[in-house]
């Protein structure tokens, strides 16, 4: 094991921390803005709706997010209209095409989880609320969504590492984040192992703050649960 | 779009494709394999009463979990060749081993499945009641009966939608050993429209086709869920 290497190696792998922890930011932040917005359309009694929210879920879990990289970043060019456009300005950069996918697919996988959410908020619950005059806005804001955020919050814990994990697909676009730049080294040192376990322990990291993160915003919003001591 | 570029025979890419799905699904259906047997080792291992065992099963589970599949795939990539030359080298065999994409991928993807199926088993095994077992041993049955015929059983019914998910994962993780030059889906839509300028067509084939060999491995496991249930009451 070379030590040194990896002591070296260490700073340069945090230069692309900076570009995996925006990109996971953004696209979180962007997708769960929009599954809210989609489990709400798959939940409505408009079947035409209905029919598009359950079409863009069926394609973006059931096919690989490379594809869908490959497919944005590759794809779009095929099209001249597209390159004569000015679209074309954001679709040349790997790094927005990279955060649009991230943020496509995270969407499909949130609004899941954000509809299994809603639909466990009770009957009854909704049914008081009903009858104390709440209705379509407020009834959402102020009892339907924040019981479904809670009862959502594990599931989307594990959204949230996964789309860890998931932004080093954009490595394979050019973009050099820690797995990218980790890529490039192993090629240069050939030393596989003390590179993997670097980029893995920074990885590891994240993961574990975004556990406990999730964990701490799990107690804060159970009050009712905690046990008194 | 031009879908000329997907005839089959010699003008198109079309029968490429399709060879190309097939290695994929040899590949998935490895590396499940290879994930299968993974997790047998790795439930027996994360329910043992010894520290050590449980504690190398559960860095295993997390840092395989924990940490990029491209990673993973890369150390093998770049890392096994001299990891096989140096177990060779034991052997007294100092020649040059260069391991091929098919089974670096296969034993990669393995690795990352048999983590999650690791969690489905465990998970299952404790699902059956403590007290059916005990119910077993007063009638007599000694541990091998025990395991063939109370808890394989209803572990295997457990753990199918678990495992079932696991397989859907595994699957379109086959897409990312494309960086090894395996000549699977994604690595085929590449370099056809390396070659023919039309990008989209041909990655909107692979994706396509994923979701094709997706819904048929749904259709594959609800049917098995439900064969599996058959026995099983519901109010």
């Amino acid at each position: 094991m070379n030590y040194e290497l990896m002591i070296e190696t260490f700073p340069k792998l945090l230069v692309g921390l900076n570009i995996t922890i925006q990109l996971v930011l953004i696209s979180l932040f962007v997708g769960f803005c929009f599954a809210i917005g989609l489990a709400l359309l798959r939940l409505s009694n408009n079947l035409f709706l209905n029919f598009f929210a359950k079409t863009y879920v069926f394609y973006f879990r059931g096919t690989p997010l490379l594809v869908q990289i490959f497919l944005i970043y590759y794809g779009i060019a095929q099209f001249e209209f597209i390159r004569e456009s000015f679209v074309w300005y954001f679709f040349k950069e790997a790094y927005w095409c990279a955060i649009l996918a991230l943020t496509l697919n995270t969407c499909a996988y949130s609004s899941e989880i954000i509809r299994g959410g809603i639909q466990s908020v009770s009957f009854g619950q909704i049914e008081s609320a009903k009858s104390t005059g709440m209705s379509g806005f407020l009834l959402y804001r102020r009892i339907i969504l924040p019981i479904a955020f809670r009862q959502a919050l594990p599931a989307y814990g594990n959204e949230m590492i996964l789309m860890v994990k998931a932004t080093s697909l954009v490595s394979t676009i050019t973009i050099m984040d820690v797995t990218g730049i980790a890529r490039l080294i192993i090629a240069k040192t050939f030393s596989p192992v003390e590179i993997f376990i670097v980029a893995g322990l920074i990885y590891l990291t994240i993961n574990f703050i975004v556990t406990r993160l999730v964990n701490l915003c799990e107690i804060k919003l159970t009050p009712y649960l905690r046990r008194v001591n | 779009m031009d879908f000329e570029l997907l005839v089959l025979g010699d003008e198109g890419w079309g029968d490429e494709m399709l060879r190309a799905t097939l290695v994929t699904l040899m590949v998935s259906l490895t590396a499940m394999g290879i994930g299968l047997f993974i997790s047998i080792f790795g439930t027996l291992s994360k329910l043992s009463n010894k520290f050590y065992v449980r504690l190398i099963a559960d860095v295993y589970t997390t840092i395989v979990r924990g940490i990029p599949e491209l990673l993973v795939i890369y150390l093998l990539f770049f890392g096994g060749s001299n990891a096989i030359m140096s177990v060779a080298k034991l052997f007294g065999y100092y020649g040059y081993i260069e391991l091929n994409a098919f089974v670096i991928g296969a034993i990669a993807i393995g690795a990352i499945s048999g983590a999650y199926s690791t969690e489905v088993i465990r998970g299952a095994f404790l699902a059956v009641p403590r007290g059916q077992i005990d119910a077993a041993k007063s009638v007599g049955m000694n541990k091998f009966v025990i395991f063939t015929r109370i808890l394989i059983p209803q572990v295997l019914r457990y753990a199918l939608p678990g495992l079932g998910n696991v397989w859907q994962l595994t699957l379109k993780d086959t897409a990312l050993i494309m960086v090894t030059g395996l000549v699977e889906i994604m690595r085929q839509a590449h370099v056809a429209s390396g070659s023919t300028y039309a990008p989209f067509t041909f990655y909107i084939t692979a994706a396509l086709l994923y979701l094709i060999l997706t819904t048929a491995s749904n259709t594959i496991f609800n049917s098995a869920e439900n064969w599996a249930n058959k026995g099983v009451r519901r109010a």
